[in-house]
């Protein structure tokens, strides 16, 4: 059952933590479609978010709940691919500031929803009877993701000289993460070994095959990465998680057990 | 059927989807079914996207109506078989229209997603619920709610609001 638990965490962390993120587009967006595109995306990655809560909860017994599991977990506990977690624009260090960058944003939401599009689809066979439902109705939603990040990547990449640089220099900076996708944690093992999740590397040739395509409509030039290979799915994170949860949880945190 | 579940479904029928207040539960597929159960009935409903915000009203409105016609029920929400936009009726679509929203297309046959995305991308025609005509273009995927994308009417120029294929 911790099995189950741990990796129906990092499903539900991913989901909450890019629909978190992806809200910060709300009432910023840089065209009014797209800010109303985001909030819907976010809208069902938090509605994904939830369903698994509920489950996890569900499983653990007790006292937990779907609100417990959001607001009153540390960052050390979120299972969440670092990836998913970084701020709306590129690498910054020390004091500096910048705005956010929509080309981070489509180019995070792509990579992210492309490998969920085929996650969803394989995990509708899962032996968690639960989850198998989870995974068919996210599959559907990630689809319109998928269709939206892809659509504004390639007009980005194909698009002018600065839409173009900005969206290449936001894959440099991105791509590098993806390397977690295919790194296996012990809660992997475990729920591949239950049967209850998927071994993400024997999607990694048709993820391969959705980004080149894309990239390669896009004009935009797939980096080589190597090196550190980042751990957010075992709880070691980067500075910006907790920004974000900050803001997230405070207001959880202020008024415990509150309802409204 | 018993009359109590015979009954139940009668006064289900009135409710409503919250956000578009013609089409009905049943209609859009939401109420699933309506069973005896050892304390009472048991009402199935299921939910349209993940995070629909309606659902929790949805489920105050069937146990509010239930109570007020005397019916001793519980509301049991069911994630499969997954909802889709297939599951409509054809007077809920005809609904949608006349209230100006463009119904769903059927949803394309169980595709492969590596297949889904790399098929060229061809516009679906989707008519103009106000003046019927074909002339139309996608203006965003996203509307006013997750289940929704944005058309524009290039010959009325009217926008209207499609209803996705889930």
């Amino acid at each position: 059952m911790s099995a189950a638990i741990d990796y129906l965490l990092h499903l539900a962390d991913n989901a909450l933590v890019l629909g978190q993120r992806n809200a910060e587009w709300c009432g910023h967006g840089p065209i009014l479609e797209e800010d109303i595109a985001l909030s819907n995306v976010s809208l069902d990655l938090i509605g994904q978010a939830r369903l698994l809560y509920q489950l996890v909860a569900a499983l653990k017994g007790g006292d937990c709940t779907e609100d417990k599991l959001a607001y009153f977990r540390d960052t050390h506990e979120f299972r969440n691919y670092t990836l998913l977690e970084l701020p709306h624009h590129g690498p910054l260090s020390g004091y500096a500031q910048s705005s956010l960058d929509y080309g981070t944003t489509i180019v995070r939401n792509f990579l992210y929803s492309a490998l969920m599009a085929l996650l969803w689809e394989a995990l509708e066979k899962s032996a968690n009877a639960d989850l198998a439902a989870i995974a068919a109705k996210s599959l559907k939603e990630v689809r319109y993701h998928l269709r939206h990040s892809r659509d504004w990547l390639v007009r980005l990449g194909d698009g002018t000289d600065e839409s173009h640089a900005r969206a290449q220099a936001s894959l440099d900076h991105l791509f590098a993460y993806t390397q977690e996708f295919w790194a296996h944690s012990p809660a992997d093992a475990a729920a591949i070994a239950a049967g209850i999740g998927v071994d993400v590397t024997t999607l990694r040739a048709d993820w391969d095959a959705i980004v080149d395509a894309a990239l390669n409509e896009a004009t935009l030039q797939r980096p080589a990465v190597s090196g550190y290979v980042t751990e957010g799915k075992q709880g070691i994170h980067s500075e910006h998680l907790g920004f974000l949860l900050a803001e997230m949880q405070s207001l959880a945190r202020a008024h415990p057990n509150g309802v409204w | 059927m018993s009359a109590n579940v015979e009954a139940a479904w009668a006064a289900l029928e009135e409710l409503t989807d919250p956000e578009i207040p013609v089409i009905s539960l049943r209609e859009l597929g939401i109420l699933r079914d309506v069973r005896p159960a050892a304390d009472g009935l048991e009402v199935v409903i299921t939910p349209t996207y993940s995070g629909c915000p309606a659902m929790e009203q949805i489920e105050d409105d069937v146990r509010a109506t239930l109570k007020r016609v005397g019916i001793a029920a519980r509301v049991v929400t069911q994630l499969a078989p997954a909802w889709t936009t297939d599951w409509m009726t054809e007077a809920g679509k005809e609904k949608l229209r006349a209230y100006g929203i463009a119904p769903p297309h059927q949803t394309p046959p169980g595709s492969n997603v590596v297949r889904f995305i790399s098929k060229p991308a061809k516009a679906e025609t989707v008519p103009c619920p106000h003046c019927g005509s074909g002339h139309t273009v996608e203006s965003s995927h996203f509307g006013s709610t997750a289940c929704k994308a944005l058309y524009k009417c290039l010959d009325c120029q009217e926008p209207f609001d499609y209803f996705k294929p889930y």
